[in-house]
């Protein structure tokens, strides 16, 4: 038997039962929808996961004091063994050839006072490199300078967002602030950057490291990010960051050195397994819609029996009787997918409407997973009447009317 | 040519044997008409449905032009029935969901015929049965006699050798039931084998042969009386 024939008689016995086909593909259709739908806001999630991380540049390594076991991740701290990350040792890595700049990072929480206002904000303790390493940018005035990050200056460049909270309109420029009750004079206002996860990085300040340091009275940094040229030179950089601390840390590694890559795949890895985990929910109202499919064609082939031992009598082989019940399923669960493929798009796109912060993907191949899901299931549900179909005897079949 | 030698067949039924066939022997010679009468539950339908391949016999040979069919494989008595067999029911067994031309088609898509083929022979098929201008129709949109007309033209198009007809024209009045007798009966002087199941004593009279069954053996073979 042909191919295209078999599809056209599974199709036409599919037509037979209108609403009863109907209904059994929206149960499908509904299962379809739910992973898509579920799937595409994990998907969404992951997507602006990886941008949010990426805004900094993929060509940076951040170095963090004590050692986590495995990549990414908080570094767990071992008492005692660790030594601490110093401004010295971010002035070693300059030395790398393919590093960019090498900067002393350390932050804290204080209140930042210009006349009756004020503000409590993360507070970030930097260098000149703060545009180069993380692209951040200047709109008024410029810049922390460049110089000796051991010795400090008490000048602050604000976000915009805490420029507006503490002088409105106003000019800030020149003016003065008082950080922690220290003063310092504002030489600079960044560019808006946005949230990053759920921090506001427009909501805060950068002053000099060493101004940070004494100000959250540490001697210590949180951490150092170390820019380098090309992506090519990444594991060099590695290697050569993991030999100079060592050699400055009497031989241990004490610190963790976190690529960019390693902490995309480690977040990839995790929004995967919820992705999956949701997807997997959605997959329960597809069982539901597989079991209708089942009760359906069961439904069918008892009504079908004298169908069935006539085909056998006209020549028809078990086989072919199998894959004529099967190919119904499977016709009736694809049709189904693809309504949900629909129905899931559209309710997708109908989110990223109503709630436009809620991020919303749906890749291409999952439309096809999906409507190769659909027709697995349909394969699946259908085996078992299929099944009972080309076992039934052809003479008894007959008999049945 | 049809040779059956000690065929038996039995069913179980909860803990007691039916002896639906006792040790039936019979020749049945290429174009030959051949009536099968008895009693109901004598055994015919059983009798025919193990001539058409559809079921086995028990025990005892059944050579079917010079081959042992009684044990082969399901797939090659499938492909017996399809290129053999034609099978004519009591109530005709067509798929109501398909026009008369669509049911006469469908013994071909089975056997894997092209469509072009396909419409061409059933065309020609109807024509042979008289239904032409009603090739387009459902079965509910047709008579009794005209349902049974396209049946008899899908147990022919494959060309087989042999037609069964059981009890076809049970289900019809007598105007149509003789239409349909007739038109079998031209198959047969056109070289069809032919075996009728009836009750009805008109009909087995116009058979070259009338084979009687009580109780699952032959009572008696021979020409009309
Ligand atoms: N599938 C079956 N299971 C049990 N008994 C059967 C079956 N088919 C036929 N029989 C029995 O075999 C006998 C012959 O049946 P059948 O060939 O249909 O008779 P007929 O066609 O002459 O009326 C009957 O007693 C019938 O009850
Ligand atoms: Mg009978």
């Amino acid at each position: 038997m042909r191919a295209i024939d078999l599809t056209r008689l599974a199709l036409g016995a599919v037509a037979g039962h209108r609403l009863r086909s109907a209904l059994t593909m929206l149960g499908i259709a509904i299962g379809i929808a739910s992973v898509i739908l579920l799937t595409s806001i994990g998907e969404g999630i992951r997507l602006y996961v990886l941008s949010e991380f990426t805004q900094f540049g993929t060509n940076i390594i951040a170095v963090n004091p004590g050692k986590s076991d495995t990549t990414g991740g908080n570094p767990t701290a071992m008492a005692g063994t660790i030594r601490k990350l110093t401004i010295e040792d971010a002035e070693a890595l300059r030395r790398i050839p393919q590093v960019e700049a090498s900067m002393p990072v350390a932050f804290g929480n204080a209140r930042v006072e210009h006349g009756e206002r004020g503000r409590s904000v993360l507070i970030y303790g930097v260098t000149a490199d703060v545009p180069r390493v993380w692209r951040f940018g200047v709109r008024h005035g410029r810049f922390l300078p460049e110089g000796d990050p051991r010795h400090g200056s008490p000048l602050v460049v604000l976000g915009i967002k805490l420029k507006r909270e503490v002088f409105g309109e106003d000019n800030a420029l020149g003016e003065r602030v008082r950080i922690g009750g220290r003063p310092f004079r504002v030489i600079g206002v960044m560019e808006p950057k946005g949230q990053f996860l759920n921090l506001d990085l427009d909501d805060t300040a950068f002053v000099p490291v060493a101004e940070a340091m004494s100000l959250f009275n540490r001697d210590d940094l949180i951490e150092i990010d170390v820019a380098f040229r090309s992506a090519a030179a990444r594991d060099q950089v590695v290697a050569d960051v993991r030999r100079i601390l060592q050699d400055r840390h009497q031989g241990e590694e004490d610190f963790t050195i976190t690529t960019q890559e390693s902490m995309l795949s480690t977040l990839d890895r995790i929004i995967g397994v919820v992705t999956k985990a949701v997807g997997a929910i959605g997959g329960i109202s597809l069982v539901v819609g597989a079991i209708g499919i089942l009760t359906m064609m069961w439904i069918s082939v008892n009504e079908s029996t004298a169908e069935i031992g006539l085909l056998r009598a006209l020549g028809a082989r078990r086989g072919q009787v199998l894959a004529f019940f099967l190919l119904q399923a499977a016709l009736l669960a694809t049709a189904g997918g693809a309504l949900g493929v629909f129905a899931g798009i559209g309710i997708a796109r109908t989110l990223k409407v109503v709630l436009p912060r809620l991020p919303v993907n749906t890749p291409l191949h999952y439309v096809f997973a999906a409507l190769i899901l659909s027709f697995v299931v349909g394969l699946l549900s259908g085996a078992l009447p299929a099944r009972r179909a080309a076992g039934l005897d052809p003479v008894e079949a007959l008999r049945a009317e | 040519m049809i040779e059956l030698r000690g065929l038996t067949r039995h069913f179980h039924v909860g803990d007691q044997t039916v002896h639906a066939l006792r040790a039936v022997s019979l020749a049945v010679p290429d174009g030959d008409y051949l009536a099968l009468m008895g009693p109901s539950g004598s055994g015919k339908s059983t009798l025919l449905h193990i001539l058409g391949c559809l079921d086995r016999p028990t025990s005892g040979s059944y050579v079917l032009d010079g081959h042992e069919v009684g044990s082969l494989p399901e797939g090659e008595l499938a492909e017996i029935r399809s290129r053999k067999i034609g099978f004519v029911f009591q109530f005709f067994h067509l798929v109501p969901r398909l026009t008369a031309a669509g049911n006469v088609e469908l013994p071909m898509i089975l056997a894997g015929i092209r469509p072009g083929e396909r419409r061409a022979r059933a065309a020609k098929a109807l024509a042979a049965v008289g239904l032409t201008d009603r090739a387009s129709h459902r079965p509910d949109q047709l008579s009794g006699g005209q349902r049974q007309r396209v049946a008899i033209a899908r147990a022919t198009v494959m060309g087989p050798s042999i037609l069964l007809a059981d009890e076809p024209t049970g289900n019809l009045d007598r105007a149509s039931g003789r239409e349909i007798i007739e038109l079998i009966e031209r198959m047969n002087r056109d070289g069809l084998t032919v075996v009728v199941v009836t009750h009805d004593p008109e009909i087995g009279g116009r058979a070259r042969r009338i084979l009687k069954l009580v109780d699952g053996r032959i009572a008696s073979d021979g020409g009309p009386s």
